[in-house]
């Protein structure tokens, strides 16, 4: 025993040696988030007649490797809204956090929580501004879908960089390039949404989800999809995909046997 | 006492051992703060009015991200739509530096009517928004900003920015991705670069042709003109023209569908 607090408890530096604290590192840059560790692909979302469909595969990939599959992407916001992430899962978990205490805060008032689809994404892309300004980014891109203060579908993205843009039909990641041709050829945009029903958005995410399963090597045939419309939020969780045709996968060298 | 213990008692503070500092070595930051979203816009003031267009497109690389992202806003309305505002700002760029701008400006030109009484002036805007811009110095909003409205005078002002707060009053300017494109064209139309008065001299004694502010109807046409050809050229540029224009009588929108291909 010694006079020094601070030195109760600890192991003894004359018996032990000094204690080596190289491990936490107290100066140096920051560790800050400079690449995604394990991530999620694409999310995919389109507006119909009353409402916004949006969905997303379970996956969670460490690199190449098929990590978690049974990772929930598709996250509820108060009674009409959903996000979709792409990108970092650790960040998405914080930012699910940080939405829900902002559900409880809200919560608290006379009214419950009003906000809106649009007020969310507001608030989502200035946090990813800030974190991005910070050299701290959230690593996601995400899609949030609901309605707009006068109660018209809203579908709008925000990503890592604080780039928020909208539009009829949206994806991230691959989906970018394989599920956007597919909603703008059977949704073209001067064709009006109030000309695309609730079953037609479905079975047209369900058609992109199944072509990133067949082209994007980081997705999954079981995903997630959510229906938002004036009667509230439907979300399916565990969806697998039906109706595959690997028929193509024949005329393609590389997929199956080859017999050359 | 504390020597029999074997314990050597730190000179200053608690002395955990955990706070002792360590030399890591200097990590390499890869992650990058900017992208370039496209497109283009284009201003031109008149003798009683100013124009603000820009293209609606929004990219990354060769993916657009939606054929409808205005870039031409309302500064200092009194609402969400811009009602009753007299400024308005142009930015082309990096898209959320761009918002971000834009919103700070907005905030600014209204605390100014709020603490002043009256609506801040286009040159004190133009002034103020040159401050935010070179603020951020050495972390620049990485935007190409052209400020519209019309001067004490009632005569259209147009200022433009680089993105660290250099700025000038001019007749005309283009910015963002098909500005080397669109700004020889303004150069000839507007300002009369290399055009002469017929029948006036040869060679040297070639009267050049005086550059004078243009009627409403021919600054439209240009712009129209303008953003028409940059479509063609540069692959970042199309999908929907918006036009805003600043009159007496406050703002106009004007919206032309271009090229979605």
């Amino acid at each position: 025993m010694n006079h020094f607090p601070e030195s109760w408890g600890r192991p003894r530096n004359d018996i032990y040696g000094p204690y080596n604290p190289s491990f936490l590192q107290t100066t140096g840059p920051k560790a800050h988030t400079q690449s995604p560790a394990v991530t999620g692909t694409s999310v995919v979302a389109v507006k119909f007649n009353g409402g916004v469909a949006i969905a997303a595969d379970n996956l969670a990939s460490y690199g190449s490797l098929a990590r978690f599959t049974d990772v929930k992407r598709l996250r509820t916001f108060g009674d009409s809204a959903v996000v979709g992430f792409g990108g970092d899962v650790s960040d998405m978990q914080y930012i699910d956090r940080l939405l829900g205490s902002i559900d409880i805060k809200e919560n608290y008032s006379a009214h419950g929580n009003l906000l809106n689809a649009k007020n969310l994404h507001t608030y989502l892309s200035k946090v990813f501004y800030k974190r991005r300004s910070e050299f701290n980014p959230l690593w996601n891109h995400v899609l949030v879908a609901g309605f707009d203060g006068n109660g018209q579908p809203f579908l709008s993205s925000a990503d890592l960089l604080g780039t928020t843009y909208s539009a009829p039909h949206l994806a991230t990641g691959f989906g970018a390039h394989l599920a956007i041709p597919i909603l703008r050829r059977l949704f073209p945009e001067e064709k009006p949404i109030e000309e695309v029903s609730k079953e037609q958005a479905v079975a047209a995410l369900k058609e992109c989800i199944k072509v990133l399963w067949y082209r994007d090597a980081r997705s999954l045939d079981s995903y997630s999809i959510a229906v938002i419309s004036k009667d509230g939020i439907e979300v399916k969780e565990d969806e697998k995909l039906e109706a595959q045709s690997w028929a193509f996968a024949e005329s393609i060298r590389g997929y199956g046997a080859q017999t050359v | 006492m504390t020597s029999l213990m074997g314990y050597q008692p730190q000179n200053e503070g608690v002395g955990y051992s955990f706070s002792q500092p360590t030399s890591a070595p200097i990590k390499e930051h890869s992650f990058y703060p900017y992208t370039d979203n496209g497109g283009s816009t284009l201003g031109i003031s008149g003798s009683d009015f100013a124009i603000l267009a820009g293209d609606t497109r929004s990219v990354a690389g060769y993916n657009i991200n939606s054929r409808y992202v205005p870039k031409v806003f309302r500064i200092g309305g009194d609402d969400e739509t811009g009602e009753g505002a007299h400024i308005l700002l142009a930015v082309v760029g990096f898209a959320a530096d761009g918002q971000a701008l834009k919103e700070r400006l907005d905030a600014v030109v209204k605390m100014y009517r709020y603490q002043h009484g009256k609506p801040m002036s286009v040159s004190a805007c133009a002034q103020r928004l040159s401050t935010i811009l070179y603020q951020k110095r050495f972390f620049p909003y990485y935007v190409q900003a052209i400020l519209a409205g019309l001067d004490e005078e009632g005569k259209g002002a147009l200022y433009s920015y680089d993105p660290v707060g250099s700025y000038e009053r001019e007749q005309c300017r283009a910015a963002g991705s098909a500005a080397s494109l669109i700004m020889p064209f303004l150069d000839n139309q507007v300002n009369c670069k290399n055009q002469y008065i017929p029948g006036s001299g040869e060679g040297h004694a070639l009267e050049p042709k005086m550059p004078e502010p243009l009627p409403r109807d021919t600054v439209e046409q240009l712009v129209r003109d303008a953003f028409t050809s940059a479509v063609e050229r540069h692959i970042e540029v199309g999908d929907g023209l918006q036009m805003l224009l600043v009159t007496r009588n406050g703002i106009e929108e004007i919206y032309h569908p271009l090229k979605k291909d």
